[in-house]
């Protein structure tokens, strides 16, 4: 048997070097990890700092700059490679039988890529950070910003690169390097959702791109484009901006409802429930999410019939998300269900995203956003979507995965604990956010009024068990990979092409290429009459 | 798996709900959920759960939509009879002024019962005007006016935060709106050194720059007349026309080749840079005094 693909070597250089998309996905966890203990660093002082109504620990501006490196650093240099750059690396080409993505060299590039924006990011909070917020609003972030704007922006160019070449990698490897037999509904949902992200990334991230440029140029020449004064238009940026940032979301989550749809299944034991439905789902969301993105501006000065049209597609980019929850649900009816960590996980994704979309509902009633938009009711709407839904799958899926990535088991009770930990933590450090920004909170203050104390105090204490659930998978996952059991090739008796062979991987991925003669999620048949 | 092969269990055997979607059913299902044996795909077809929830969520959305939709329509559409305020957000401050001169700076008074339509802009990043109390936000873009309206139904004082964020002390841009009983009210507004009214001022400041040599009555240069121009129609002489309000003045005087009127050659200059957002205000409300 051929060794596996962590043993083909062990310099750095073999490493930094490496073509082999699973070695490429190991760099990815290195480097997005790193990335989300800086971003939620940023996230412990922004609570510790709002614990309390009166402006104490840090100042305003510092404040201001360390919300923006939150949003920063987790949105594009955490969230947006999470579950694609990394668990997608590893996995796309295993689950469609190939030895390795279309372009492997274009896929070294773009980790390089990601790294070197990151790094420009990250220097550009070294030298005193950027207080723009996340969004960069014009004519704040081009006239009034005494921050390293520029630098950021090109962090955030350079990175979305990355984002580019690996949409496009996913996109051709798909179409061109399926196993003999693996036809496109058979593929596993994780495929399909990876697959509508890639697109999203390959449509979406040059409008970024363009918008950055733009804003760097009246920036420094001073042309005018966002700024009235030049004979620009503010509204123009936001309506550029929210074209990429809206479809971004569901870069986020799209991949992880594929996590989901992989783990529900083999932990019920039941066929996933309308496979079709699902994966048309999927496309829907993709499509429908680039015509959303007004709903971001329904109190900016946008026409008011603008804002009708841009509200009833909100309404209906829900739909397919309704749909899916439905059916993760569905799956698990009458179904033989066990609680192990990953499973934890996914239906701690499933509650969450679920409190956030139906949330999601009450932002896109127009009447309704203009008392809530802007305040800590959308940031905690967001997190419920993209922490409580798209970190709980990630995680998820590195428990999931973990065997066949590192060949070893984690340990179950820990990593069970963790994920209760995390979601009762998640729901205490969020739901009070819910209620305060009801009651008129609004975002990005440093400071607040007294009455809005007691529900503040409480989300800082959930921030911090928050954070040690966070920090448990660091430590037990990186023990297990010394001290865990060895895993077998399929230890959860899983349906999918990359649990057909060994853990780890070979280089080449599989001994023979695979051949596809099953039904996705045949688990129905995983008695004795599944096997050949 | 035997559980898998257990038959139906009657709670999810068709329900009425289910059967009225019937006939497109089957055909939903035939494009789904073909050659699938198992339990849970028979379950599908039977009950027809994924028209179900399609159709389901579908109905409600478009219920939910209507209705906060019906509601955000009548947030812009003000009362003829409001009470008009101007406000000029800067960081970190709101500066207020109502018609008859009178500032305020970060408070608002206005009395009860009476709709008050806020005529805003920003002289510097974009703010946004927000009292929770009222249910009501509207951003304050430079370079153009928006507005909103409300009226207090009870007297007291509410908060007023800034919710877009602006900068340093974006956190400390707040201050109060005070409604207080009509009569209360009209004393308050008259208290303190008597100051032209914001219509006067306005007058003045036309004259002043200029804007009276061409618009005012009996002047040989050749241009539109602008007594109780906000509300009427204008056509301009690309065949667009528009109802004139308080943007469409404020864009004509700062950006004049962007409206011109049917008629009229493009001669006027442009006042861009040269006028306050204040001064800007006050001689919008002197034409608004010009149709009373």
């Amino acid at each position: 048997m051929a060794a596996s693909y962590l043993e083909e070597g062990y310099s750095l250089g073999s490493w930094l070097t490496t073509s082999d998309h699973k070695r490429i996905a190991l760099l990815y966890f290195a480097a997005i990890t790193a990335f989300f203990f800086i971003g939620g660093a940023a996230a412990t002082i922004i609570r510790l700092e709002l614990a309390t109504a009166p402006d104490e620990l840090v100042s305003a501006d510092t404040y201001n700059r360390l919300f923006t490196a939150h949003g920063v650093i987790m949105v594009w240099l955490f969230l947006i490679p999470s579950i694609p750059s990394a668990l997608g690396n590893f996995l796309m080409p295993m689950m469609i039988g190939a030895r390795d993505l279309a372009f492997p060299r274009l896929n070294l590039a773009s980790w390089y890529l990601y790294v070197g924006g990151g790094l420009m990011i990250i220097t550009a909070l070294v030298l005193g950070g950027v207080d723009t917020g996340w969004t960069f609003y014009t004519p704040y972030s081009t006239l009034f910003s005494n921050s390293h704007v520029v630098l950021t922006l090109a962090g955030v160019f350079v990175v979305g690169f990355s984002s580019i070449l690996t949409g496009l990698n996913f996109i051709v490897t798909v179409h061109t390097m399926r196993a003999p037999g693996l036809t496109w509904f058979r593929l596993p949902l994780f495929v399909w959702a990876n697959y509508a992200t890639s697109l999203i990334l390959v449509l979406a991230t040059p409008v970024l791109a363009m918008t950055l440029v733009l804003l760097a140029i009246e920036r420094i020449f001073q042309v005018g484009i966002f700024d009235p004064a030049l004979g620009g238009d503010p509204l123009l940026f936001q309506h550029l901006f929210w074209f990429y940032s809206h479809p971004a979301v569901y870069i986020m989550v799209l991949p992880a409802m594929g996590v989901a749809s992989e783990i529900i299944p083999c932990f019920a034991r039941r066929r996933i429930f309308g496979y079709r439905f699902m994966a048309y789902a999927i496309l829907g969301i993709a499509v429908i999410g680039f015509l959303v993105w007004g709903h971001h501006m329904f109190v900016s000065g946008q026409a008011v019939y603008a804002s009708l049209a841009f509200s009833l597609l909100s309404f209906l980019v829900a739909i397919p998300s309704a749909i899916k929850v439905f059916n993760w649900t569905a799956t698990l009816y009458k179904g033989s269900i066990t609680l192990s960590a990953p499973m934890l996980y996914a239906l701690g994704f499933v509650g969450l995203f679920t409190i956030g979309g139906v949330t999601g509902l009450y932002l896109a009633s127009l009447a309704l956003d203009v008392h809530l938009t802007d305040t800590y009711f959308v940031v905690a709407h967001f997190h419920y979507i993209m922490v409580g839904g798209s970190v709980m799958a990630y995680l998820g899926g590195v428990h999931f995965w973990w065997p066949k990535i590192s060949g070893r088991m984690y340990p179950e009770m820990w990593g069970r604990a963790a994920a209760v930990l995390i979601f009762f933590g998640f729901n205490l450090t969020f739901f009070p956010q819910y209620l305060v920004g009801a009651q008129g909170m609004p975002r990005r203050y440093h400071a607040y009024p007294e009455e809005f104390e007691l529900l503040n105090a409480l989300s800082s204490a959930g921030a911090s068990i928050l954070a040690v659930g966070y920090l448990l998978p660091l430590v037990y996952l990186a023990w297990s990979l010394f001290y865990g059991a060895r895993a077998e090739r399929n230890p959860w008796q899983a349906s999918g092409l990359e649990w057909q062979t060994a853990s780890p991987p070979p280089k080449d991925n599989f001994d023979s290429e695979p051949l596809a003669v099953r039904e996705p999620y045949d688990y129905w048949l995983t008695g004795d009459e599944a096997r050949p | 798996m035997a559980c898998s092969k257990a038959s139906l269990t009657p709670a999810f055997r068709p329900r009425p709900i289910a059967a009225a979607y019937r006939p497109v059913l089957d055909g939903v299902n035939a494009i789904f959920l073909t050659g699938q044996g198992d339990a849970t795909a028979r379950l599908a077809r039977s009950a027809g759960f994924p028209y179900a929830w399609v159709v389901t969520p579908l109905v409600i959305f478009l219920a939910l939509f209507a209705w906060a939709a019906a509601e955000y329509v009548r947030i812009y559409r003000p009362p003829p009879d409001a009470m008009p305020v101007f406000v000029v957000a800067k960081q970190w401050m709101w500066k207020l002024e109502h018609s008859n001169g009178k500032r305020e700076i970060d408070e608002l008074h206005v009395p009860v019962g009476r709709p008050v339509r806020l005529i805003m802009t920003s002289q510097d990043a974009i703010h946004s005007f927000f009292v929770p109390a009222f249910r009501i936000k509207q951003d304050l873009v430079p370079g153009r006016y928006t507005t909103l309206w409300f009226t207090a139904t009870r007297a007291g004082e509410y908060r007023l935060f800034c919710a877009e964020y602006c900068g340093s002390d974006h956190a400390m841009m707040g201050g109060r709106v005070v409604a207080m009983e009509p009569a209360q009210f009209a004393r308050w507004l008259e208290e303190g050194s008597p100051v032209a009214g914001l219509a006067a001022r306005g007058f003045e400041l036309f004259r002043r720059y200029g804007c009276s040599g061409c618009h005012a009555a009996g002047s040989t240069v050749h241009a539109p007349a602008l007594e109780g121009l906000l509300g009427r129609p204008v056509q301009f002489s690309d065949g667009r026309s528009l109802i004139a309000d308080e943007a469409y003045i404020r864009d004509s005087i700062l950006l004049p080749r962007k409206d011109v009127v049917a008629g009229f050659d493009a001669i006027m200059p442009s006042f861009a840079g040269q006028m306050s957002e204040e001064d800007l205000m006050a001689i919008v409300e002197y034409i608004r005094s010009t149709g009373r």
